[in-house]
């Protein structure tokens, strides 16, 4: 399963929210507002990182650029809309609108 | 060779009221009824909201649908299930679910049935579209 993650943490629980459905090989990509759970040093990283040991987490360049995220947390992969496209082809996808 | 039945889960996430996803979400479940498809709705988080019973929505100004819940066994929509985490850490147990049918020989009345996360997960992960409300 792909899930995708579109708000910020810090505003909505949709982030720990989608965690407790995770299964071990799905993938989690923070997009949009749901980059800012990326960013290191938060509140959030220590959720963040929990969820890096169970499933691998992606989030997209073009919004982290967008909103000067560039210190993420450990384990966090950085993909583009390319690689986006490709997640989607890859797996199912659930979006935690 | 016949076709594959497709599994199409629904994820309803939002309470009811404050926005018109649920009531949408409800639509859409009627109308992919009609056609030939494996549909599942999962009630969690804040969506668990939207199958409480006792919904009054007069004074709202608005028709409500806790009574279209009701009809989703008539449709051919048994397979409805509610967050077991959701819904207890919102104060409600199984009894305060809204009702989605009658047994056909028994006429007890059916509710959504109460899983784990991971139960729902399991699930997901079995689908061939996963539409989220």
């Amino acid at each position: 399963m792909l899930h995708t993650v579109n708000k910020s943490p810090f505003q909505n629980n949709t982030l720990s929210d989608c965690s407790r459905y995770l299964q071990a090989g799905d993938v989690v990509l923070l997009l949009e507002d749901g980059v800012f759970a990326a960013q290191a040093g938060t509140t959030q990283t220590a959720l963040l990182e929990e969820m890096t040991q169970q499933v691998t987490i992606y989030a997209l360049s073009a919004d982290l650029k967008a909103r000067a995220i560039k210190e993420l947390v450990d384990g966090v992969k950085v993909t583009d809309y390319a690689g986006f496209v490709e997640l989607i082809e890859q797996h199912k996808v659930h979006s935690w609108l | 060779m016949a076709e594959e039945v497709k599994k199409i889960m629904f994820t309803v996430r939002k309470p009811p009221h404050g926005s018109i996803y649920v009531y949408e979400g409800l639509e859409v479940k009627l109308i992919m009824a009609a056609y030939d498809a494996d549909i599942s709705v999962v009630f969690m988080d804040d969506g668990v909201f939207a199958v409480k019973r006792g919904q009054d929505t007069k004074e709202l100004g608005i028709k409500g649908f806790e009574a279209t819940y009701g009809a989703l066994v008539d449709y051919e929509i048994q397979k409805v299930f509610v967050d077991r985490h959701s819904m207890e850490s919102r104060g409600m147990t199984e009894d305060d679910l809204v009702i989605i049918g009658e047994d056909e020989d028994t006429e007890e009345p059916i509710r959504p049935q109460v899983v784990d996360a991971q139960e729902i997960a399991a699930m997901m992960a079995e689908q061939h579209n996963i539409l989220s409300f």
